[in-house]
């Protein structure tokens, strides 16, 4: 039983990062149009500056209990990132085809990728400190690390906070009429440039947070961006791409299903995913949730 | 008089591509007498990703469709030349290729049949999914695929045997010999696209790709159509992937992975894909840029990503595109 509650939390903790990275593609991909294949990537970035903030932080003698606040900053670092991305390299792209956007974000990914390798190196960088300051729960006989349940909360939290903003602000309403009519939006006076950097800001942000929560119980490591892409594609596409709903559904749906996969079907777990992926897009084109 | 001087530039215009390929397929001949011997592999490597790429172009240039899963047919191709040596002990290249054609044509007939129900993005994350599929089996089954490690490929026989490697000097043979092959087999594919491309099939493709509702109003069953040339197209870029494996002696799961699938429309870009010849001459530059950026420097993928970059930013229509937009501008004659 007490294994059952444990898998349980597996899942809701992947599910929290998915979520995190997931909402903000489809956010980026809702309003601007643009299927970011550098997304992966970006999450990558955000683990390593939060890894790297801790161990600076460790070195300057930091109390542990302040490590946790670095996390929103790495993500405000991915967040500053994505201010200069937008206007220098995608912007001249919205008025072309899409294969050109695909290409261009996919030029964008190889260039992250290395840079990360050239500023961090090739060795994982770790930030388990933060992790161990956490206490650990006991579940029945099975001991759970605390900090993989407060990230579930931070997932929860970012969900909750993200569902406001969007359908509670005036910045909603205006990503929301930037998403569903551009030209329009833009004909009643609205600046469509600024709506566009500030949403990549924001699904940068978010893909930086994902990586900063995850990166104190997995370290960063190069690679760990285009697997996450993969994930959260399959995430967006279960759920419907530009839909909010869907990618907290279909984060739930991943991680249940890859829980249960390394426990019942390891070998073909990841391609079970890749066929879920599929055969939604072959019975609802536009995910469960998606509307575009 | 002045109808003669009109006349005459036409004529050039329609006959240029079989000069050009002509031309180009005397150099390729000649080419091995005057380099050294890995500048022959390099560019045997580099007929093979024409050939990857000319096939991913059915798709892209011609048919308006873009692929991010080509890695899948590519993939298959290698992995079924070392199945065959694995299994069967098969050494013989030809009949690698023969059997190797059907798996990669069932399998894109396969896969096609489900993601031209789809267009634009859909399709591309369509096809992107579908290859990790085949990606994570070729991962996670090692005790059949290697796993990472992936699997070995000897040198093949070719010409159903006559010509074996086996022996001293066999390397430098093998090289020589195979660019010859593949130099063959590249002529035969280029020959076949073309008249493809140039048939009322692929006029159709064409009409299909520039207005969707029009072909579909001329009667043209569209997604029939999209399919073939995905057919076609896989099937391509699954030769390709067969004629690699033997060169390349071992196959892993990097070239199932979608990144692969990646430098394959790179490729395509690079050359450019409003060009027939675009995507030949994108396979053999790519390859040798990778190579000596590989070789220079361990950031390489930070030059190729900003490469990229630049050739999407500037130069849109690719080195082809590039070089005709200027050929055009010093001959003001032939626009007319």
């Amino acid at each position: 039983m007490s294994i059952l509650v444990v898998q349980v939390l597996n899942s809701l903790f992947y599910a929290s990062v998915l979520f995190l990275i997931a909402a903000g593609l489809s956010l980026i991909f809702g309003v601007m149009r643009i299927v970011n294949l550098a997304h992966g990537s970006l999450f990558a970035v955000g683990a390593y500056i939060a890894a790297w903030l801790v161990g600076r932080a460790i070195g300057m003698g930091v109390p542990v209990a302040w490590l946790l606040l670095l996390m929103p900053v790495a993500a405000l670092a991915v967040a500053l990132i994505g201010i200069v991305i937008e206007p220098l390299l995608l912007r001249p792209f919205y008025r072309r085809a899409e294969e050109y956007q695909l290409l261009v974000t996919f030029g964008l990914l190889l260039i992250l990728e290395d840079l990360m390798r050239l500023v961090w190196g090739g060795l994982p960088l770790t930030a388990d400190t933060v992790m161990d300051a956490i206490p650990s729960v006991h579940i029945g006989e099975q001991i759970y690390p605390g900090y993989n349940i407060l990230v579930v909360g931070i997932g929860v939290a970012a969900a909750i906070l993200l569902w406001v903003v969007i359908y509670g602000t005036k910045f909603g309403v205006l990503l929301r009429a930037t998403s569903q009519d551009r030209r329009m939006a833009a004909a009643l006076g609205l600046n469509v440039g600024r709506v566009y950097v500030a949403a990549f800001a924001v699904g940068c942000f978010m893909a930086g947070l994902g990586g900063a929560i995850v990166v104190p119980s997995h370290a960063a490591v190069l690679g760990m961006g285009v697997e996450a892409l993969i994930l959260a594609f399959v995430v967006v596409v279960v759920g419907g791409l530009g839909s909010l709903k869907g990618a907290l559904v279909g984060a739930l749906i991943v991680s249940f299903v890859r829980t249960a996969g390394i426990q019942f079907f390891p070998e073909i777990e990841l391609a079970v995913l890749y066929l879920i992926a599929a055969f939604v897009l072959i019975i609802r084109p536009t995910g469960l949730f998606g509307t575009a | 008089m002045k109808a003669a001087a009109i006349a005459l530039p036409r004529f050039h215009t329609r006959l240029w591509p079989y000069v050009a390929a002509a031309l180009g397929v005397a150099i390729l001949i000649f080419v091995p007498k005057v380099v050294g011997l890995y500048q022959t592999q390099l560019l045997t490597y580099g007929l093979i990703m024409a050939i990857a790429a000319l096939g991913l172009n059915l798709l892209l240039g011609y048919t308006g469709l873009l692929s991010f899963g080509h890695s899948a047919y590519f993939g298959l191709g290698a992995y079924t030349v070392a199945f065959l040596l694995q299994w069967f002990g098969i050494r013989s290249m030809e009949l690698y290729i023969l059997l190797g054609l059907p798996v990669a044509a069932i399998v894109s007939a396969l896969f096609g049949y489900v993601c031209v129900r789809h267009t634009r993005i859909f399709f591309g994350i369509l096809t992107l999914a579908l290859s990790q599929v085949l990606w994570s089996l070729a991962l996670k089954f090692f005790w059949v695929s290697g796993g990472t490690d992936g699997l070995r490929v000897k040198q093949p026989t070719l010409l159903a045997g006559v010509i074996d490697f086996a022996g001293s000097g066999g390397f430098s043979r093998f090289i020589v010999s195979y660019y010859y092959y593949v130099l063959g087999v590249f002529v035969v594919c280029t020959a076949i696209i073309w008249v493809i491309v140039h048939s009322p099939f692929g006029k159709a493709l064409q009409a299909i790709r520039d207005n969707e509702t029009r072909a579909q109003f001329l009667g043209l069953r569209v997604r029939r159509f999209r399919w073939a040339a995905f057919l076609l197209s896989g099937t391509f870029t699954g030769l390709a992937g067969i004629l690699w494996a033997p060169l390349n002696g071992l196959t892993t799961p990097d070239v199932v992975y979608w990144p692969f699938s990646g430098e394959i429309v790179f490729m395509t870009l690079l050359g450019g894909f409003r060009n027939f010849f675009g995507p030949i001459v994108g396979g053999i530059a790519f390859t040798f840029i990778k190579t000596y950026a590989v070789a220079s420097t361990e950031y390489w993928q930070l030059l190729l990503g900003t490469v990229l970059v630049v050739l999407v930013l500037l130069l849109p229509t690719g080195i082809v595109g590039g070089l005709s937009q200027i050929a055009k501008r010093l001959m003001p004659v032939e626009r007319s």
